[in-house]
């Protein structure tokens, strides 16, 4: 039995019926004929060659439109993920985007003993702890904001303050750390196991020793991370994990927090993580239809089939990728929105990367503002205080 | 134990001041690794990043002074890096004086080996790099 035999049998692979909907629905093989996700399995089950080794498997987004249509729930991005991991073991270096900057910074953190200082957002009217109930989870927003500070509008880091004067407003205050690391998604779907598991090590450390009963995540890749990968790995962990959108779901029906009336049209983009990964489509759409006056209007590829924005884990970003985000925002601009909302920090750099440069099509159908959830929520709620987003 | 310093120097200027440092026979401590480059808007923030992972403990980017560039404007874009990256070594961790940006003409020899003289002292003056022998 090799490597990828086994990971054959782990997925379900020996249940496709090769009915080809997940070459039919998959946004990568729409753009290239070239690339067929059901070849790939079928090439793997045949042992024609070793699959571990084809190109095609660092273009799959692992968006998981494929698994949604398939009828016997064959895992497609584990086995993607385990045939990185494969891949990466025999040698390869998978090529990423930004010259491998996010993967270098990313397996730096897992160092052990560096001092970092990754709380300059915290402005002094927002109230942290060490220790309580609940742990907030910043991901490596402090990072990104400085790596994609050249981008215009990206307010990454007004997204972690929304998110703590979201738990400040409802009486909580949060735990906040600075020892907090990545939590190793793009590690992880890039296939470096090792350096992933010790980020996972020491996460799940410091949040044991917080006292946390819940751990809350305003990126859609963190909390998929943790949900599926961390407990694939470490087992069941002790405390809930909740999206910003649940929390804040809960605090509505609570009565906790209340919003002002806005006059605004609003559409919602699916993360695939939040979404397909997860299974997490109401809550954001709760929260965002209890603000008085905020009209939802959704586009037409939405929740199971919403579409991609193109990246992930660094990997794909190519001529591919821009079109499906040009395509996304075209979409966006044609509900007659304001702005389009979105819960994953990383879909707004790459739908944002889209349009910020020259377009081959005119400008006013693909540009739209995009905000995130977060911030949307902390700038609705009642009663004045600092805004931080803008 | 000796301080590793990686120093990327542009191929039009910068590595020009090196050799005429060399042919000079001025001397600078041999703490240098010399990674030359045609700009130093080649250099990304990836690889001084890289080097600090893979042990370094400072990394100097050198290139033409502003105005000079042979490509117009690839020392600026070296700025725009070498700032960013800056930033997100403070945020990482890492002292960010481990990472130097010096502008070195090719016809300032005398000053590649003073650059490189102080960059070295004021390296041995830190702790040894968190990262060294990952």
């Amino acid at each position: 039995m090799t490597a990828v035999d086994d990971l054959i049998r782990d997925i379900g692979a020996h249940y496709c019926i090769e009915c080809g909907k997940c070459t039919t629905v998959c946004p990568i093989a729409n753009a290239n004929p070239d690339f067929a996700p059901r070849l790939i399995v079928v090439k793997a089950m045949a042992g024609i060659a070793n699959v571990a080794l084809e190109p095609d498997i660092w273009r799959c987004m692992t968006c998981e439109t494929c698994s949604e249509m398939c009828p016997y729930n064959v895992l497609y991005s584990e086995f993607i993920k385990g045939l990185r991991a494969e891949a990466v073991s025999t040698g390869i270096v998978p090529v990423c985007s930004q010259h491998d900057l996010m993967q270098t910074m990313m397996r730096m953190m897992a160092t052990p003993g560096l001092q970092q200082n990754r709380l300059g957002w915290v402005t002094p009217d927002l109230k942290i702890a060490d220790k309580g109930e609940v742990f907030y989870f910043t991901g490596c927003l402090p990072q990104m904001s400085t790596i994609f500070r050249d981008q215009e509008d990206v307010n990454l880091l007004g997204i972690a303050q929304s998110a703590v004067a979201i738990f400040n407003r409802a009486g909580i205050t949060p735990v906040v750390s600075n020892q907090e690391v990545c939590c190793g998604h793009d590690l992880n779907w890039t296939g470096d196991e090792v350096n992933f598991e010790k980020l996972m090590r020491i996460n799940l450390d410091l949040i044991k020793n917080s006292g946390a009963a819940k751990v809350v995540f305003t990126c859609a890749e963190c909390l998929r991370t943790f949900e599926i990968d961390y407990q694939d790995i470490a087992g069941d962990l002790d405390c809930e994990l909740l999206h910003i959108s649940e929390f804040v779901d809960d605090l509505v029906a609570e009565g906790k927090i209340t919003f002002d009336g806005v006059e605004e049209k609003v559409t919602y983009h699916d993360p695939c993580r939040l979404g397909r990964h997860l299974g997490i489509y109401d809550a954001p759409r709760n929260v965002i239809g209890a603000i008085e006056g905020m009209d939802l209007i959704e586009m037409e590829r939405t929740r199971e089939k919403s579409a991609c924005c193109g990246v992930s884990a660094w990997l794909t970003c190519d001529s591919i990728a821009k079109e499906m985000q040009l395509a996304r925002m075209v979409e966006a601009v044609g509900t007659g929105s304001d702005k389009l909302i979105t819960t994953c920090p990383k879909c707004q750099i790459h739908l944002r990367c889209a349009i910020s440069e020259e377009m081959p099509i005119e400008r006013e159908k693909a540009d739209i503002p995009i905000e995130d959830f977060t911030i949307l929520v902390a700038n609705s709620i009642k009663t004045g205080g600092e805004s931080h987003g803008k | 134990m000796e301080p590793k310093i990686v120093a990327f120097c542009c191929k039009w200027c910068s590595s020009a001041g090196a050799d005429l440092a060399g042919t000079s026979r001025m001397k600078y401590p041999p703490n240098i690794r010399i990674i030359r480059v045609m700009c130093s808007g080649r250099i990304e923030p990836s690889y001084i990043l890289r080097a600090l992972e893979l042990g370094a403990d400072g990394v100097i980017v050198t290139g033409c002074h502003l105005g000079d560039c042979h490509y117009i404007a690839g020392n600026e874009q070296a700025l725009k890096r070498v700032e960013m990256t800056t930033e997100l070594l403070e945020t990482m961790g890492i002292d960010p004086r481990r990472l130097r940006l010096e502008w070195i003409s090719a016809s300032e020899g005398a000053r590649f080996a003073s650059v490189m003289t102080d960059f070295v002292e004021e390296i041995k003056k830190l702790e040894p790099s968190p990262l060294g022998g990952v």
